[in-house]
C-alpha cells in the first residue's frame, strides 16, 4: 500500500501540570492521513486539541509522541512547503497589502527580482478579489478583506500544503459565504491541498471532502472520518438541494450535539482501531439503514 | 459661527501669556520694588534707593538681554565669555553623543532582554538597582577614572539616558503579538531578518516612546551636570550669570532650555509618528 500524502501517526499531547502535577493529555492515538488536492475539515469541540493538531502539522508546535509526515518526509518544524492562514489574519500593521504578501515571496524565493515579486503578489491579491487594494494599510480594511490578504499570502508561496486555524471565525455569515466561494474556486483552480478547522457544520460540507470527527477533551480521539457523498464542484447556493446534504448535514449535527460526548465518555464501538478510526459516508441510503437499526 | 477649537485655544493661550507678562511686569515696576520696603530705615539700610537694579528683571529688560544675545550668538570672548549659541552647541552636542551612545548599547541589549527570559531574570535586579540612581551620583566616579569634565558630562548622559532606551525596548521585542513571529517562522525568515524586519518595526513605537523619555531626561541633567563640571554648556552659562548676579541672563537661559527641550521632544515626536503603526 502507498503512502498518503500527510500521514499522521500515533499523535499525543501533554500539556504539563501546574507545579509538577500530572500533566493533561489533550488527545492521544491520533492516526489519519490524506492524499494531494484533498481538502480536509478537522471539527470538534473546543478544547480537543484541533488548533494543537494544526501547529504540530505547521511544525509551530511539537507532539509529545507520534510522528507527522508529508510526503515521506518527516515533519520536524516549520517549512514554506506548508502555508499557514492565522484565525487572527495576523497581517502586519506596518506594512501595506502588497507588502505583506510580498514578504512571504521574498522568503519563499529570496532570488527574485522586485518586478517577479510584485507579479506575483498582484496575481495572488488579484485572486482573492483586492486588486483594487494593494497600498493600503491593513486598518484601512475589513476583516473580511484582511483575511482575504491572510489567504492571499498563504497561496501566493504555492505551498504543497495549506493549514487554515478556523479562518472565517471572526467574520460575519455573509462575508464568510462570500469567501467561501473563493476558496473553492481558488483551491479547484490551484488543486490546492487543504487541511483547516472549523466549527462551522455548513462550511465543511461546502468546502471538504473528508471531514475528521474529534470527541470531546481531554483524552481527544479522531471518532471517524467522513467522506463528503457530495461531488465537486460544491456550489453553496444549490447544495442544500442535493439529496445527500441532509443526511451528511445531520450526521455530523448529530455527532457535535450527542456522540463527541458520549465517545469522551467511553462508549466507543467495540471494534474501535485508533490507527484505522471508522470511515463513513453519510447518504440517503445509509440514513435509512440507520432508522432501521434504531 | 463659532470658532474652531484650535483658534479658542489659541487665543486663550495668548490671553495667559498677556496675562502673566503683565503681571510680571507690574510686579517689577521701580516704586513697587520700592513700597515693598515698608520701613525706610530699613529701606535705607537695603540700599532701597536702587532698587530696580538689584531686584528680579522685568521683562523688558530680559527681552532686550534676549535681543543682544540672540544677535550675536556664536562670539567667544574667553572662558567666561561665550555666546549662548556657542553654550547651547556644547551641550546639545554632550546630550546627543550620550544619547546615542544610550541607543547603541541600550537597544541591542534590550532585544536580548526582551528575547531571552533568561536574560530578563539574571539582569533585572542590576537594572533595577541601577535605574534609580541619580545621574549625577556618577558625577565623582566619572571625573576620577575619565578625568576629563566634558567626557564625563557625556558618560552622565549616556547613564541616564540608557535605562528608559533599555526597559522600553526589552519590553517592545518581548511584547511582540506571537501571530506576526509564527508567521516568520513559517516562512522560514532567518533570525536576523526576523529581527529587522518584524521584532523591529513591531516594537518601534514602544522604543521611540522610550528614547523620548530618555532624551527629556537627558536634557534635564546636561543642565545640572555642565554646572557641577562648569566650563561650557548652557548650565555653566545659567551658573556664570548667577555669579554675575546678571538675573536677566539666568531668566532668558531658563526660557532658551525651555524652548530647545521642547524642539528635542518634538523632533522625536515625528520620528514616532513615522513609525507608529494602527491595528
Amino acid at each position: 500500500m502507498s503512502q498518503p500524502f500527510l500521514k499522521v501517526e500515533g499523535l499525543k499531547k501533554v500539556f504539563p501540570g501546574v507545579e509538577g502535577g500530572t500533566g493533561v493529555t489533550v488527545f492521544e492515538d491520533i492516526h489519519f492521513g490524506f492524499e494531494k488536492g484533498e481538502f480536509v475539515c478537522i471539527i470538534g469541540h473546543s478544547g480537543c486539541g484541533k488548533s494543537t493538531i494544526l501547529n504540530v502539522l505547521a511544525g509551530l508546535d511539537s507532539a509529545s509522541a507520534g510522528n507527522v509526515f508529508m510526503n515521506g518526509r518527516e515533519v520536524s518544524g516549520p517549512s514554506l512547503d506548508r502555508g499557514v492562514v492565522f484565525q487572527s489574519h495576523a497581517l502586519m500593521p506596518w506594512l501595506t497589502v502588497i507588502q505583506n504578501v510580498a514578504f512571504a515571496v521574498t522568503s519563499r524565493w529570496p532570488e527574485w527580482s522586485r518586478e517577479q515579486v510584485h507579479i506575483q503578489c498582484r496575481k495572488y491579491l488579484e485572486l482573492v478579489g483586492l486588486g483594487h487594494a494593494l497600498n493600503k494599510k491593513p486598518h484601512q480594511l475589513s476583516g473580511g478583506m484582511k483575511q482575504r490578504v491572510g489567504i492571499a499570502r498563504a497561496f501566493a508561496i504555492e505551498p504543497k500544503m495549506l493549514l487554515m486555524d478556523e479562518p472565517f471565525g471572526a467574520l460575519d455569515a455573509l462575508t464568510r459565504g462570500v469567501i467561501q466561494d473563493e476558496l473553492v474556486r481558488i483551491c479547484s483552480a490551484t488543486q490546492q491541498t487543504v487541511f483547516m478547522i472549523t466549527h462551522d457544520v455548513d462550511e465543511a460540507i461546502l468546502l471538504a471532502d473528508k471531514i475528521v470527527l474529534m470527541s470531546n477533551g481531554p483524552e481527544a480521539k479522531i471518532a471517524e472520518i467522513v467522506e463528503n457523498p457530495l461531488a465537486r464542484p460544491r456550489m453553496r447556493a444549490i447544495i442544500h438541494h442535493e439529496a445527500d446534504f441532509y443526511p451528511l448535514r445531520n450526521h455530523l449535527v448529530d455527532f457535535l450535539v450527542t456522540r463527541s460526548k458520549r465517545i469522551a465518555e467511553g462508549h466507543l464501538p467495540d471494534d474501535y482501531d485508533p490507527v484505522h478510526p471508522p470511515l463513513v459516508r453519510p447518504t440517503t441510503r445509509s440514513e435509512l439503514l440507520v432508522a432501521k437499526v434504531g | 459661527m463659532p470658532l474652531s477649537l484650535n483658534v479658542r485655544a489659541v487665543i486663550v493661550s495668548l490671553i495667559f501669556l498677556v496675562a502673566f507678562i503683565g503681571l510680571w511686569h507690574l510686579g517689577t515696576l521701580p516704586d513697587m520694588a520700592k513700597k515693598a520696603y515698608a520701613d525706610p530705615a530699613y529701606a535705607a539700610l537695603m540700599g532701597g534707593a536702587t532698587p530696580a537694579k538689584s531686584g528680579i528683571p522685568s521683562p523688558g529688560m530680559v527681552w532686550h538681554t534676549a535681543v543682544t544675545n540672540l544677535s550675536n550668538p556664536f562670539y567667544s570672548n574667553g572662558p567666561n565669555d561665550k555666546g549662548v549659541g556657542l553654550q547651547l552647541a556644547y551641550s546639545l552636542g554632550r546630550v546627543l553623543i550620550g544619547f546615542f551612545l544610550a541607543i547603541l548599547i541600550g537597544v541591542p541589549l534590550g532585544f536580548v532582554i526582551g528575547m531571552s527570559p533568561l536574560m530578563r531574570k539574571a539582569l533585572n535586579p542590576y537594572i533595577q538597582i541601577m535605574k534609580p540612581i541619580s545621574p549625577l551620583a556618577w558625577m565623582p566616579l566619572a571625573l576620577y577614572t575619565i578625568k576629563d569634565a566634558s567626557f564625563s558630562s557625556i558618560f552622565v548622559i549616556f547613564i541616564s539616558s540608557i535605562w528608559p532606551i533599555l526597559i522600553n525596548t526589552a519590553h517592545g521585542v518581548s511584547s511582540v503579538r506571537q501571530d506576526w513571529l509564527n508567521v516568520a517562522r513559517t516562512l522560514e525568515v532567518n533570525p536576523i531578518r526576523t529581527a529587522f524586519r518584524v521584532i523591529l518595526p513591531a516594537a518601534a513605537p514602544t522604543i521611540l516612546t522610550g528614547m523620548r523619555i530618555s532624551m527629556g531626561i537627558a536634557w534635564l541633567v546636561i543642565v545640572a551636570a555642565e554646572m557641577l563640571v562648569g566650563g561650557t554648556g548652557i548650565g555653566y552659562y545659567v551658573w556664570n550669570a548667577w555669579n554675575n548676579l546678571d538675573l536677566s541672563n539666568v531668566i532668558f537661559a531658563i526660557f532658551v532650555i525651555g524652548a530647545v527641550g521642547m524642539l528635542l521632544d518634538m523632533i522625536l515626536g515625528v520620528v514616532a509618528k513615522l513609525v507608529t503603526y494602527q491595528e
